[in-house]
């Protein structure tokens, strides 16, 4: 059964169709990135499976169970998570407090939560009497996936986490994302920067205006001319 | 220090060293001197011990000040604290814009004099009819943010106006609901209980003067009600409405629920009001539909805004200054004395890097005088009016004051006012110094012969004034707090 499953989804602004058919799986401990350029309806698709915005046909299953109609918190409720697009931490609040509204639903997290993602990020321990506003970069980014993270996510949903960082904190960035992964939870990266998400997936889905354009094992990706030329410029 | 210490490690950044942290408490800026180590003394003192110092303060009060005026004034402002920490809440805490807010206080003074008076016959033991009435205003505001789903600014603002309305109309028109006779309409319910309390009334009035005891379950209130919502606060519920306020999206992608997070704010502060409301039916003994309405919701938004809404000190703070102002700016003399502090208040903090502020003054101050003696010359009746209290010796001969005013000179001396007050805002340098000194002096006249005409459109005058500088100067209120951005 898989984790998560867009089956056929078509979302609208209003009048305008934007995701329109697109169907998508994740399997249990699964690395995959969905890749595509402006407007290609990337950061769509992760609305829908969040249920920010609400498909108009399709369903979308958590572990086999419709959850179409449900709101966001029943959704992370059953095991979702999200790394947002530039990261949106709570700026004005400390460093705990992000971490511990990661984990509202379970009661603002337990010990061994908190231990868990100072484990990963040993400088949020540190900073976490800092208020999250005046963080560097690359340290938001690590307290917006703790924050993800504290909620014991199975899988956990990044949008574009390369956004806005220095290429080594790129690097760096990935690196965390892969020991993420390691540990057992499932990932779906969504990027515009194709050559390093598909370096680290194990399959890859293309995205071209709201339609699926190709779809496989990120290796065979990799070696495929069309995208190559659309997005990895060589 | 010593010499096995590796050189630098102590001075320059240092490799394997998280330097934010070490050198942290070298990064806070601070206020030296002797005022900077009080400043930083002052931090220290715990939040509780604040709050017992101001309660004791002001249960002090009525053992110095006999006055029944100054006791009555004192308990109004204590309503006015509470509804603050109520509105703060929901527009503080909650981020809505609630403009239904003294409804719910006019619900909790109604529910109380429904179930404590002889309009119906019933005596409800006043511990058992505040909980009960709580209860029902926090549920009628969670009613009320039920319907408004997305619960978000303009909506809502609507719902909550509408329904400040609806308050009103039922009220009013409650005197014949199907026939019966429920609020008394216009006139009221009258002849409402006092509290009553471990076997006793508490009467209102003692030996004619207004009683202290009110004075003391008021502050005992306010004292229970600002621990229990700071608790709230400090609570994952109160994080939960800072990152709300903060970014819905990212907080609704955390899996917050948060239009309940939202009812839950719109409960308490209803729930705050009704409260409050209890108290002020309880003490004027009558209640009336107009006493919750448009004034009243300005008033204590004024107090939020002012003094810094999300800082429960801050709303506080707002209404210990609002409250008793509006009071003083009642009394011609003493709202003269106000109105000239504040004038030359405001000008020294907007001028403050300007050398021509004195020359302004002293101009200022000359051509009054002169406009007064040439005036005078001519026909003694322009200088005839009468100035009253505080002041009056200094004003008698610098603003003209004619006997009889000719009609026009009201809206013309009002709107001109505006036309130069706009001017000055418009030009720069020397030009605006020079229009200065006109503009005080028209805003005296005006003051003098128009404003102090009338009293009461001239106390919310001031008050808007006061806010405006104010949002000039800190534009979070007084105590409010600085938002942090991401950049």
């Amino acid at each position: 059964m898989s984790l998560l499953e867009l089956d056929h989804v078509d979302t609208y602004y209003g009048q305008i169709h934007i995701l329109q058919g697109l169907s998508i799986r994740i399997e249990p401990g699964e690395l995959v990135c969905l890749l595509g350029g402006n407007a290609s309806g990337k950061s769509t698709t992760l609305k829908t499976i969040l249920g920010i915005v609400r498909p108009r046909r399709g369903a979308v299953r958590v572990d086999g169970e419709d959850v179409t109609r449900r709101p966001t918190s029943y959704r992370i409720a059953r095991g979702l998570a999200i790394v947002p697009e530039n990261r949106r931490l709570f700026a004005p609040m400390t460093v705990l407090e992000n971490l511990e509204m990661g984990a509202y639903l379970r009661g603002g997290g337990a010990k061994e939560d908190f231990e868990r993602v100072y484990s990963l990020f040993p400088l949020l321990h540190e900073r976490r009497s800092q208020l999250a506003g005046t963080l560097s970069g690359g340290e938001q980014q690590m307290v917006a996936m703790g924050r993800a993270l504290m909620s014991r996510p199975k899988l956990l949903l990044m949008d574009e986490p390369s956004m806005g960082l220095a290429p080594i904190l790129v690097e760096q960035n990935f690196e965390i994302i892969k020991q993420v992964h390691e540990s057992g939870v499932a990932m779906l990266i969504v990027e515009q920067n194709a050559n390093v998400s598909l370096s680290i997936a194990d399959r890859g889905y293309v995205l071209s205006t709201g339609r699926l354009v190709l779809e496989g094992p990120a290796a065979s990706l990799r070696e495929n001319e069309e995208l190559r030329k659309a997005y990895l410029g060589r | 220090m010593s010499d096995s210490t590796p050189h630098g490690l102590h001075e320059g950044p240092a490799v394997g060293q998280d330097e934010w942290v070490a050198r942290h408490a070298e990064r806070t800026l601070l206020r030296g001197g002797p005022l900077g180590t009080l400043e930083q003394r002052l931090r220290r003192v715990p939040w509780w011990a604040w709050l017992i110092l101001f309660i004791a303060a002001f249960s002090l009060l009525p053992v110095f000040e006999q006055s029944g005026y100054v006791r009555r004034v004192s308990f109004d402002t204590v309503l006015y604290m509470l509804l603050a920490l109520g509105l703060n809440v929901v527009v503080g805490w909650g981020g809505l814009l609630d403009l239904g807010y003294v409804a719910f206080y006019g619900i909790g003074a109604y529910a109380y004099a429904l179930l404590d008076s002889d309009k119906f016959g019933i005596h409800l033991p006043t511990l058992v009819a505040v909980p009960l009435i709580v209860a029902i205003g926090a549920i009628v505001g969670l009613l009320l943010g039920l319907p408004s789903r997305r619960l978000t600014g303009d909506y809502l603002a609507i719902v909550t106006l509408f329904f400040l309305q609806l308050f009103q109309t039922i009220t009013t028109n409650g005197d014949s609901i199907n026939g019966h006779n429920v609020t008394g309409g216009p006139n009221g319910i009258l002849r409402v209980d006092p509290l009553h309390l471990f076997g006793h009334d508490l009467a209102v009035q003692h030996g004619g003067v207004f009683a202290v005891s009110y004075l003391y379950v008021a502050l005992g209130v306010f004292a229970i009600v600002f621990v229990a919502l700071r608790y709230v606060n400090e609570s994952r519920t109160g994080r939960a409405w800072r990152s709300l306020r903060e970014d819905p999206l990212a907080a609704e992608a955390m899996g917050m629920p948060v239009n309940w997070l939202k009812l839950l704010s719109f409960g308490f502060g209803a729930a705050v009001a009704a409260l409050t409301g209890t108290l002020f039916a309880s003490l004027s003994a009558s209640v009336f539909p107009l006493t919750f309405y448009f004034v009243l919701l300005i008033t204590v938004y004024t107090m939020v805004i002012l003094g810094g809404s999300g800082s429960q000190a801050g709303v506080v703070a707002g209404a210990l200054i609002v409250g008793p102002m509006l009071e003083v700016l009642r009394d011609a003399s003493k709202s003269r004395v106000v109105f000239f502090v504040a004038l030359v208040g405001g000008l020294v903090l907007f001028s403050r890097r300007s050398r021509g502020l004195g020359i302004v003054a002293l101009a200022t101050l000359a051509v009054g005088f002169a406009l007064h003696a040439i005036l005078g010359a001519i026909d003694s009746s322009w200088i005839a009016g009468e100035h009253q209290g505080g002041f009056a010796g200094v004003v008698d001969h610098w603003v003209v004051a004619p006997a009889h005013l000719a009609r026009w000179i009201q809206p013309a001396s009002y709107i001109g006012l505006i036309a130069v007050v706009l001017l000055v805002t418009l030009v720069q340098g020397r030009l605006r110094l020079v229009l200065l000194v006109p503009t005080l002096y028209l805003a005296a006249f005006v003051w003098e012969n128009v404003m102090l005409a009338k009293p009461e459109p001239a106390r919310y005058i001031v008050l808007g004034l006061m806010l405006i500088a104010l949002m000039i100067l800190r534009p979070n209120g007084l105590l409010g707090e600085r938002r942090v951005e991401i950049i």
